[in-house]
């Protein structure tokens, strides 16, 4: 740790020098999911560096999201139907991240202008991408928010302000918990500096999330070998219901 | 113990899983029912997504089943003519209840249809059997032993093409049995469960079969169709998941064992019982998420 933050220090120096930049590092650049895997920890930390002493004229704000592979989802509403709850209405999202996490230095609103929101999409709502309602649904917000709200329930979208710290407007430094949940993709990693709510400088990279070992043997068994990997199923079951009875009627005895 | 999941994505106590099979093999071993209605909520409960659930709920009730099996193998109580006869019906039936799932899943709401089906079935048979069961109870309380069931002539018996089933005591036509296996395919492939629950019954008061050796006839029938349902969904949604199977399984086959002994030291009575109160509660907790105010009218539904 110590040693990266040395390094991190050698390269403000020795780069070459712009306005304020971010520079990165990760305690993690991928993350393996093995078979004990239960969820993970990632430290996000770096420095700015910066060519001229800091503008004062606004506090330097920091903003981190860690976001997961996209896709399209359908959101639900239920009615009664003649005494029964049954769904009725429903809302396709077009984009909508598995996993999203946003931390910063303070309450996004303070630090976050809405116009460099919607440019960056950084807020929960604004990562989500909903195109249009279909025509019987009027309103599409409650779907969208019900979204948010299942998703932030289930602990896979976060919003969490204060937990980014900023040391002498250079050291930052956050730790976002990964749930036990992951899908496998990439998780992009975004670091935005910003002040008096304007974004001053940004930079994103990857996280590779990927099962390895007996995970990645058995996912690509059953997506490649689908025939093998259901008899090895099968055989599994058998052998073990054939095994037990035996065990225990030797027991028994 | 946390166990990740490769095919559900998920996270999931090993211990939790190794006891959910441990309790559906008790049940399993005790009424020779697969146990497939009671596991695939429970996994839904715990986070599972629900084609896996469902998927890899079948590869489960192989297990246990085949443990159960053959317990029930060495007292001599499955009828393998009986067996085969409503497997045959069975199989048919499960591939048509496969295509009207699929034709119901085009028109949307195959969920609230799938709940339906089971409050309704549910419903009837635990109302029945609890009715029937209570009404013999009483009766061999208060004039001692039952006297052996009359020998009705009934539709099994003035029906063509007679057969002997030597283990159940039975000659009669293969027509009821044939139909009945169908019937229970088509519900159990609509349902996504071995159909257990819907054949122990149906041999007890359709098919007047001894109920010694209903439930190992039901089994042996149930492990064939669950295979073949384990088997369908492995090859085309991919949906199974090995190491999810693996702990419930072990689970399940040793609660199947303590299942098989608690069944025979119980009588036949009290245990029809048991197993309408268990399929009444299951039908009354299934009811009452269709007809309660949910907490949250919206949900995320696959795309």
């Amino acid at each position: 740790m110590l040693r990266r933050l040395a390094l991190l220090l050698l390269l403000i120096i020795a780069a070459p020098l712009h306005a304020e930049e971010v520079v990165l590092g990760l305690s993690h650049e991928e993350i393996r999911i093995t078979t004990d895997f239960d969820g993970s920890d990632i430290l996000i930390y770096g420095a700015v560096k910066r060519d001229k002493p800091a503008d004062d004229s606004a506090p330097l704000e920091v903003i981190i999201t860690v976001a997961g592979p996209s896709g399209p989802v359908t959101v639900w509403r239920k009615e009664r139907v003649f005494g029964i709850w049954m769904n009725t209405k429903s809302v396709e999202i077009d984009r909508a991240p598995s996993f999203y996490a946003v931390a910063s230095t303070g309450p996004l609103k303070e630090i976050l202008s809405e116009t460099e929101d919607l440019r960056h999409k950084i807020s929960i709502p604004r990562a989500i991408r909903s195109v249009g309602a279909p025509l019987d649904v009027q309103d599409a917000q409650p779907f969208n928010d019900a979204l948010i709200r299942i998703r932030e329930n289930t602990g896979t979208y976060k919003l969490l302000p204060d937990t980014a710290s900023l040391k002498e407007s250079t050291l930052f430094d956050a730790n976002i918990a990964l749930p036990a949940n992951l899908t496998e993709g990439e998780y992009l990693t975004r670091i935005f500096l910003t002040r008096g709510g304007a974004v001053v400088s940004s930079y994103e990279t990857p996280i590779i999330v990927q099962k390895v070992g007996l995970e990645r043997w058995l996912y690509e068994l059953s997506r490649e070998q689908a025939f093998l990997y259901g008899l090895m199923s099968l055989a599994i079951a058998v052998a073990a219901g054939w095994g037990a009875s035996t065990f225990f009627a030797l027991i028994r005895r | 113990m946390q166990i990740y999941l490769p095919i559900a994505e998920i996270s999931v106590n090993a211990f939790l899983l190794l006891g959910l099979g441990g309790m559906v093999g008790v049940l399993s071993g005790m009424f020779g029912v697969g146990g497939g209605f009671l596991i695939t909520p429970l996994l839904f409960f715990i986070g599972i997504p629900p084609a896996v659930a469902v998927a890899t709920g079948a590869n489960q009730i192989v297990a246990s089943s085949f443990s159960a099996l053959m317990a029930h193998l060495k007292r001599k109580t499955v009828d393998f003519k009986m067996g085969s006869v409503l497997l045959a019906g069975g199989l048919v039936g499960s591939g048509f209840g496969v295509w009207i799932f699929n034709l119901l899943k085009q028109l949307g709401q195959v969920d609230l249809l799938v709940n339906l089906f089971y409050v309704v079935f549910l419903g009837i048979i635990g109302a029945l059997m609890m009715v029937e069961s209570l009404r013999a109870l009483r009766r061999s309380r208060t004039q001692g032993p039952v006297k052996a069931h009359r020998k009705t002539r009934g539709l099994a018996q003035t029906l063509p093409l007679k057969m002997r089933f030597r283990a159940s005591g039975l000659y009669i036509s293969v027509i009821p049995p044939l139909l009945v296996g169908l019937a229970v395919g088509v519900l159990a492939a609509i349902m996504g469960v071995g159909g257990g629950f819907i054949m122990v019954p149906a041999m007890i008061y359709l098919l007047h079969m001894p109920t010694k050796v209903v439930v190992g006839t039901s089994l042996f029938q149930i492990i064939f169709v669950s295979a073949f349902t384990t088997m369908l969904h492995a090859t085309t949604n991919h949906t199974v998941d090995i190491a999810l199977a693996l702990f419930l399984l072990i689970g399940g086959v040793i609660g199947a064992q303590f299942g098989t002994q608690l069944g025979a030291r119980l009588r036949a009575e009290q245990l029809r019982v048991a197993l309408a109160a268990l399929v009444l509660i299951v039908c009354g907790k299934l009811a009452l998420d269709l007809l309660l105010t949910p907490s949250d009218l919206y949900s995320i539904g696959a795309s």
